[in-house]
């Protein structure tokens, strides 16, 4: 008896087109776009269009694994985008001997990565500190840091508006690995990998999807709540270093004013479009990452069939729209 | 009593939700001027009957005569405007403006068009000099504390100048004094004609100040009387719906505590505690291997005995000792590595997390235990969860099933089961057998007793008599958060528990009951 009616609902699933949609809406609009990209656009003529694709989503991407943890939290971390410009400029005023004075690039570049991933972490941390016992709400505690930090980074360079980069870090992460897979989407893929592994298998994950779901069921279940939430915050505040570093290396460049602007709508926007509810308790990260591809490759089919930036606009916003509706819970 | 004396009339009142009946055939009745008491357990239809009174609800059956004018208010705003004022347990005022602005939020005094501050700040004063409340009325609600922002709703609720005032536990955030002055003013509202419906859960401030009193009990007037006609004890047997004197029928539960022996060690050992009004002086003791029952009316402070020692909530005094050492828990986390489980009383609130499946609930607070270096070993905890769900016939379509699809028994047993798989030495139940089916029901309290039985402590909290007497090998009670009464096995019967949830005094921590 009990065997027949789990194979019946085990059967019920693929049928309900809806639990289908929910499941994997973000990755049948992708499919979607693509089968309209190859018969329409000339996007996937090349492999270049493909790996530049990849290249361009790369921040995006790991800010939205991030965003996902903190957003199963039931929080949101919208300071990302200025910790990205933050780290940039760090890192090139470290290894350009600006700071430290340490003239010898390949030694300042060893030095100023960690430096300038620990600020990053540091900044998450205190986002965390802010939510949990101060109890300040993530989106008003992560604005805070949103307005200092950015302010942070354009003191440093004292209004310089740029600051162009020529480092070894740059070159190998910018570089190919076998002539045509760029590093820094093997990173973005590493991230991804072991995120999407983390979540399944730790203790941890099912911390924060708790806390999530139900923060006081969590706490009397003896989920260490306060350490969770500023951990959860320290790593998304981590890969937006990550980002920003990715990010310098893609532009060759740092613009601490522009750096990572917006970067956080985006992320926030590839976590909603990859099914991962805002209001927390549940986390795909695969999810997210098919949701950031979708927004890129939407960005570019738009661009390519020489849409007016304005009616792009709208277009992506309606598409994003339709992909949210797609997989709306069944229980509305 | 006089016809025309009646201020409210509701008749046979009936109030359905979709899968349940909230009242039926409820009834009420409160005179001009009177001060009227309106009592019932948790889920006796006391809120339902006051938000069909107020408009809030619509109700499907009965007859409501408000002030000569018959049927019901359209909204709590209609309701307002014919002269009945609500207030409120949880204050439901605007934190962020004035007091003014709180007083007369919705029908602002006006000169030349333009909003009369002075004259508005002139009268708020006023009003709160008449409840001996001398504050700055022009700073934000939020800038007072809790007893004087409730003081604010009640010079709202008298400003309406309204025939009816409802206050619905008005007393649970103040001190004394505080209820002393409050007590004067509804005195003067009595003269000026204006009745009061007062609901509390604390017997003496009934009898202090109350004309009449109206019980309800699983949806229905049980009695309606003058309040000096009625004695403590007879007032709580009605509520709980026992007879008073009348011999015990055995064998209403699955509980048999005559099956258990308690052993020697002392478990737990809770002494003075105090928690602001909540808990005054509450003591309890709990040995290995027995089930202690904890009793008391709604509103006692029995949870937030539970939650104190499981290290939920703080506590301003007293002493909690485990296993005969003194501890002082900061999180649950704390008090789960010492060996302590609690099945909270609100299980959608506290207990699950609805999104994930019973396989992650099961075991979220062993997940500590099935870790090594943060990764679960998935083979162990399905193993653990395999054996629960069997031993505890927990029905499911299987371990990945999401837990808010079971039904309620069976969220429960997986709650049990999360502290079960963990061996506690405490298990703390808060209402372990409420809202499930008599089935579901049944089960748990066979399990209870025999996690007693394989040595572990149990305090019992529950609401139904029935279970705490034939499951208890010990029953404590508590009153107004003082533990008046420890009963030992021997004493254990339904008029001893309800004589010391009326009359029972504070007594000397000696042990001896009453």
């Amino acid at each position: 008896m009990m065997r027949l009616e789990q194979r019946l609902t085990a059967l019920k699933v693929p049928h309900d087109l809806r639990a289908l949609g929910q499941d994997y809406g973000a990755l049948i609009a992708l499919i979607l776009l693509i089968i309209f990209d190859v018969i329409f656009t000339k996007q996937f003529h090349s492999l270049i269009t493909v790996t530049n694709l990849l290249v361009y989503v790369t921040p995006t991407l790991i800010l939205g694994v991030g965003m996902t943890l903190v957003i199963a939290t039931g929080g949101i971390d919208i300071s990302v985008g200025s910790i990205m410009g933050l780290t940039g400029i760090l890192t090139y005023l470290i290894f350009s001997g600006k700071w430290l004075g340490i003239h010898n690039i390949v030694v300042g570049t060893i030095v100023a990565m960690p430096i300038a991933l620990v600020v990053a972490t540091l900044v998450g941390v205190f986002n965390g500190v802010l939510v949990t016992r101060f109890n300040v709400q993530p989106i008003v505690a992560t604005l805070i840091s949103l307005i200092t930090v950015r302010g942070i980074a354009e003191v440093t360079v004292n209004g310089f508006q740029f600051a162009f980069l020529s480092a070894p870090i740059v070159s190998w992460l910018s570089g190919n690995l076998f002539g045509f897979l760029p590093r820094q989407v093997i990173l973005m893929a590493v991230i991804v990998a072991i995120f999407a592994w983390l979540m399944r298998a730790t203790a941890f994950s099912r911390y924060l999807l708790s806390i999530g779901g139900n923060q006081s069921a969590a706490r009397l279940a003896g989920v260490p709540v306060t350490r969770v939430l500023i951990t959860v915050y320290a790593i998304s505040g981590l890969l937006a270093g990550i980002a920003g570093l990715a990010f310098i290396a893609f532009n060759s460049a740092a613009y601490p004013v522009t750096d990572g602007l917006g970067k956080e709508l985006d992320a926030i926007a590839a976590v909603a479009v990859g099914g991962t509810p805002l209001t927390g308790g549940r986390a795909t990260i695969l999810g997210t990452a098919i949701g950031a591809i979708f927004i890129q490759l939407l960005r570019q089919t738009v661009v390519s069939l020489n849409v007016p930036d304005d009616i792009a606009s709208v277009i992506i916003g309606v598409l994003i729209l339709l992909a949210v509706f797609l997989q709306r819970p069944s229980k509305a | 009593m006089q016809e025309n004396n009646l201020l409210l009339q509701m008749e046979h009142i009936t109030k359905r939700f979709p899968g349940s009946v909230a009242l039926s055939d409820a009834y009420l009745h409160v005179e001009r001027g009177e001060v009227h008491a309106l009592i019932g357990e948790n889920g006796a239809g006391k809120s339902t009957l006051i938000k069909v009174l107020t408009g809030v609800y619509h109700y499907d059956e009965g007859t409501i005569q408000f002030d000569g004018r018959v049927g019901a208010f359209q909204s709590p705003q209609q309701a307002q405007r014919q002269g009945i004022s609500t207030i409120y347990q949880e204050i439901n005022l605007v934190p962020f403006r004035s007091v003014t602005e709180n007083i007369f939020l919705g029908r602002e005094i006006f000169r030349w068009g333009l909003l009369d501050w002075r004259k508005m700040n002139a009268e708020a004063s006023a009003l709160l000099e008449r409840l001996h409340i001398s504050i700055d009325v022009t700073k934000p609600l939020n800038t007072y504390n809790t007893a004087t922002q409730q003081m604010v709703a009640i010079a709202r609720a008298i400003s309406f100048k309204s025939k009816l005032v409802i206050m619905d536990e008005p007393t649970s955030s103040l001190n004394d004094d505080e209820v002393a002055i409050l007590f004067t003013v509804i005195r003067q509202l009595k003269e000026e004609g204006v009745a009061t419906i007062f609901v509390s859960h604390r017997l003496d401030e009934l009898y202090a100040i109350c004309d009449g009193i109206t019980i309800l009990r699983d949806g229905l007037t049980v009695d309606e009387r003058p309040i000096n006609t009625i004695s403590k004890l007879e007032l709580v047997a009605k509520m709980l719906g026992k007879d008073l004197g009348s011999v015990q029928q055995s064998g209403q539960t699955s509980f048999d505590a005559s099956r258990h022996q308690a052993g020697e060690e002392v478990v737990l050992e809770v002494s003075g505690l105090r928690e602001g009004r909540k808990l005054q002086n509450a003591s309890v003791k709990v040995r290995a291997g027995e089930i202690v029952g904890l009793a008391g009316l709604l509103g006692s402070g029995r949870s937030e005995v539970a939650r104190a020692v499981f290290g939920a909530d703080h506590v301003d005094a007293g002493k909690i000792a485990i296993n005969g050492k003194e501890v002082h828990f900061r999180a649950p986390e704390d008090a789960i590595r010492a060996g302590i489980g609690l099945c909270s009383e609100d299980r959608k609130a506290d207990g699950i997390i609805p999104d994930l499946s019973v396989r992650e609930n099961l075991t979220l607070a062993a997940l500590p235990t099935l870790t090594r270096y943060g990764i679960v070993d998935r083979r162990q905890q399905e193993a653990i969860v395999d054996r629960f769900i069997q031993r505890l016939g927990i029905k499911t379509s299987g371990p990945e099933q999401k837990i808010r699809e079971l039904s309620g028994g069976n969220q429960q047993k997986v709650l049990l089961a999360r502290w079960m798989c963990l061996n506690p030495r405490l298990l703390l139940l808060d209402e372990p057998t409420r809202g499930i089916d008599v089935g579901a029901k049944s089960e748990i309290q066979k399990l209870v007793e025999e996690l007693a039985e394989s040595g572990m402590g149990v305090l019992l909290i529950s609401s139904e008599l029935e279970e705490i007497i034939e499951g208890s090998d010990h029953v404590v009670v508590l009153r107004d958060g003082i533990t008046v009464a420890e009963l030992p096995h021997k004493d254990i019967s339904q008029d001893a528990i309800m004589t010391a949830m009326a009359h029972g005094e504070g007594y000397a921590s000696t042990g001896e009951a009453l």
